[in-house]
């Protein structure tokens, strides 16, 4: 699949007369990810930003990949949204021609790829992390493709408040229950301290065992209501 | 890292070089944020601002109310660039203070708007980047909202909302307390346990809306006994 560029020509030109393109609707955000003994928690805010206006107050963006293979999303929406469902149904049918679980790296790769391809035009932040054969993996992915293989990670306008939690308390090989707390804590310092991100976090624990319907329950509240509510 | 922008029309990478003059941006003001509100009723007046102070995606400050007392019955809200705001009430209350002296009494809420309408004029080439709403009694002890824009003019009027989050309160208030655009509805007089909840309500919907709004709501209530002050928390995140 090419990628055409004859219409980001026209828009140029176009920026110059008319006033400016319509502003895409941006996630602000805070989104992270941590690698566990034995998977992988990912967690995110639930406040999207139009501008300064909050335009969802709690939305979803943390995205079903496969059934082992989640991916958070910041800035823009769209493009987070379409990216994942697209390499969601390209992963699902590779998995069914190569008769295996799809792997992480898979995706991973799929994502730069697609992302390279449209030289940064698409602005995705993505957070993806999942369990498969070769235990759990977490990787970040930036808008002009480029990747990053680790044990915690953080995107998203909160990315600093949520990276200080994290520098401070992260310990390789904790339990599930530890490592909930502190992506917990981590998205709590991105919604109290960075004006991007508020509301709820959203949490998803991908482990082996875990049936896939239990991953990423939405609306399900787990611990007490924050302090600044 | 080669992307797109450092490539020219014809497909050649641009020339990088530092000869000539390069254009540096300075710009001597910055938007941090926060909402005033004030509300005018028969015998009293209601000035309240959200506490937070930011800039960009941080907030700098939880507790800096944007609300400043004048005088015994007049309240100024100023929000904006905070050192234009701080700059702009020390001259206010250098001249309240040079008033009371050479005229041997207090302002009136009516004389500092049109002192402040001058003071703002003044600057009319390098403005200060304040909106300001001022609440107060009038000579005859009923309530009085004075709105500016940022270069001086000004009117009364019997509420305003100013700020960041004003786009969104305005048309709220002028439903329920000026009760435009509703059918056979009676127009009860505004009472003053009913403005400051309608205000603490108001307050608490633009926080949920507006990034800049929020940690706490500082309420003056201004009647002829004096001034009441009120902080009540708002949304942290």
């Amino acid at each position: 699949m090419a990628s055409r560029f004859e219409n980001c020509k026209r828009n140029g030109e176009a920026s110059k007369v008319v006033c400016s393109l319509p502003s895409a609707r941006k996630t602000g955000t805070t989104i992270c990810g941590v690698v566990f003994k034995g998977g992988v928690v990912l967690g995110a805010d639930t406040r999207a930003t139009k501008g300064i206006v909050v335009a969802d107050k709690n939305c979803s963006k943390i995205h079903y990949i496969s059934p082992k293979i989640y991916c958070c999303g910041a800035v823009t929406a769209a493009d987070t949204e379409m990216t994942t469902q697209l390499i969601s149904s390209n992963l699902e049918l590779h998995a069914l021609s190569s008769e295996r679980r799809p792997k992480v790296v898979t995706a991973n790769r799929m994502l730069q790829q697609m992302l390279f391809s449209y030289q940064g035009y698409i602005d995705p932040a993505l957070v993806l992390g999942g369990v498969d054969c070769n235990g759990p993996h977490l990787y970040t992915i930036c808008l002009h493709g480029s990747s990053d293989k680790l044990p915690y990670v953080t995107m998203g306008s909160g990315s600093l408040a949520a990276m200080a939690v994290f520098e401070d308390r992260y310990k390789p090989d904790m339990e599930e229950e530890e490592a909930k707390q502190l992506v917990r804590d981590a998205i709590a310092a991105g919604i109290t301290n960075d004006l991007g991100s508020g509301r709820n976090v959203d949490l998803c624990v991908i482990t082996e065992d875990k049936p896939h319907n239990e991953v990423n329950q939405r609306s399900v509240r787990y611990g007490q209501v924050p302090a600044y509510l | 890292m080669l992307s797109s922008l450092s490539f020219g029309d014809t497909g050649k990478m641009k020339e990088y070089h530092y000869t000539g003059a390069v254009e540096h941006r300075f710009s001597p003001y910055a938007f941090n944020g926060g909402t005033v509100l004030a509300v005018a009723g028969e015998d009293f007046a209601i000035v309240a601002s959200d506490t937070r102070l930011s800039e960009g995606y941080s907030i700098h400050c939880r507790d800096s109310p944007k609300c400043y007392k004048l005088t015994d019955t007049t309240v100024i809200g100023c929000s904006g660039f905070h050192g234009d705001c701080l700059t702009l009430t020390k001259i206010i209350d250098a001249r309240l203070k040079m008033y009371k002296h050479s005229n041997n009494k207090m302002m009136t809420s009516g004389a500092i708007a049109a002192m402040l309408s001058t003071i703002l004029y003044g600057r009319r080439f390098f403005p200060y980047y304040v909106y300001n709403i001022i609440g107060g009694l009038d000579e005859e002890g009923k309530g009085a909202v004075y709105s500016f824009d940022p270069v001086g003019s000004y009117q009364r009027d019997t509420y305003k909302a100013g700020g960041s989050a004003s786009a969104m309160l305005q048309p709220l208030l002028d439903n329920q307390i000026g009760f435009k655009n509703m059918e056979g509805v009676q127009h009860v007089p505004l009472t003053k346990e009913k403005a400051v909840q309608l205000v603490k309500d108001v307050f608490v919907s633009a926080a949920e809306r507006d990034v800049y709004t929020g940690d706490a709501l500082r309420i003056c209530l201004i009647t002829k006994e004096g001034m009441d002050e009120q902080t009540i928390p708002l949304r942290r995140d």
